[in-house]
């Protein structure tokens, strides 16, 4: 909670209930409104999502920052770094 | 971000691709793409580009659909034989996706009104059968500066290729002047395998999608040659003329010019769609 506390979130994204892809494309559409930098908490199932929508989202260029798991659901920070706004 | 819910999820395969992404989406969303002839080239190039949300989508065809075009012209169904081509086109295109704007024309392209209805339009899709229109869509095209996918097939064999004008050359630049009449096969006698014009007809909207999403290499300059019982395809370059009647240095074309017709007496009624 003390790692957590320190990153200033200026984002924040539900995504619990919503799945693959979707769950992907409702993250990417936010990181492409987001400046290089930013930081944006994701909320995800346990299940598919945690596994595939923080890989495809490494995959664009973005940093993962931390992944906890709250209860019964996952809470993902990401910093934006990809430079292909599309 | 000014995509709904419903479009998200309706375009999700494809805003999840690198370099699209919403902002590619809503590029689609904004884009106005005037298919000529809704044929075979047409129903698929109509087909894909409504499906994948661009926005404005024009269709032009003055035919109705016959039994003998069905093999090919899979936009339409059997119990639409006699029914105008653009507007069951439309229909059809609509149900696919209600998101977007199609505008059936019922009419057949002459130098007097080809200006006044590509106007609106950014890129045009070539997807008639004929060389009067062929020919005259090009001009129009060059004259306006709106590029144009070229397509063609006959038998087992197809082409594509863009034309940017002021970019690459045009279909002057490869074939001055159409062939005279007679010289060429009549559209009915050519015959052609229905998925050939599927081939080619998808080369043409994966073209204009890559265009107005501004990805990828367009085929500006190449010409793509598809033999469908050898399947190859092979890109030629294709060299811009500067003594291209049209789009050449000192262009001697400068108004549109309708060609006489190819086919027989029968087509100077229905000459737009293969």
């Amino acid at each position: 909670m003390e790692i957590m506390e320190q990153i200033k979130i200026d984002k924040s994204i539900d995504l619990r209930g919503v799945s693959c892809p979707l769950n992907y494309v409702k993250t990417k559409l936010m990181l492409e409104e987001m400046e290089f930098g930013k930081i944006l908490e994701v909320l995800l199932d346990d299940g598919e999502p945690i596994v595939n929508v923080p890989r495809s989202v490494k995959e664009d260029g973005n940093k993962i920052l931390e992944i906890n798991w709250i209860e019964n659901y996952f809470r993902v920070l990401v910093r934006k770094e990809n430079l292909d706004d599309s | 971000m000014g995509l709904n819910d419903e479009q998200i999820e309706r375009y999700s395969r494809q805003i999840i691709l690198p370099h699209v992404g919403g902002k590619g989406q809503e590029r689609l969303l904004k884009a106005k793409v005037l298919v000529i002839g809704a044929g075979g080239l047409g129903s698929p190039v109509a087909t894909y580009l409504a499906a994948a949300g661009v926005g404005i989508l024009g269709i032009v065809d003055s035919d109705e659909v016959e039994l003998s075009n069905l093999h090919r012209q899979i936009i339409y169904s059997s119990d639409e034989i006699g029914k105008k081509k653009a507007i069951s086109a439309q229909v059809r295109l609509q149900r696919v996706n209600p998101d977007i704007k199609v505008i059936p024309y019922v009419l057949r392209l002459n130098s007097e009104n080809i200006m006044e209805v590509i106007k609106d339009y950014e890129i045009i899709v070539d997807g008639t059968d004929n060389f009067p229109t062929r020919y005259l869509i090009n001009d129009a095209c060059v004259l306006s500066r709106k590029t144009l996918i070229f397509g063609a097939f006959f038998r087992y064999e197809g082409q594509a290729m863009v034309i940017k004008p002021g970019e690459g050359p045009c279909i002057r630049c490869l074939f001055p002047t159409p062939p005279p009449p007679g010289l060429v096969p009549s559209c009915q006698e050519a015959g052609v395998l229905g998925a050939l014009a599927g081939v080619i007809g998808l080369i043409q909207a994966t073209e204009t999608l890559k265009l107005v999403l501004g990805i990828g290499e367009p085929i500006i300059g190449k010409l793509v040659l598809f033999n469908a019982l050898e399947m190859d395809l092979i890109k030629v370059n294709a060299r811009k003329d500067e003594n291209c009647p049209i789009c050449g240095e000192k262009p001697t074309i400068k108004e549109l010019i309708d060609y006489e017709l190819f086919c027989g007496m029968k087509s100077a009624t229905r000459p737009t769609s293969p």
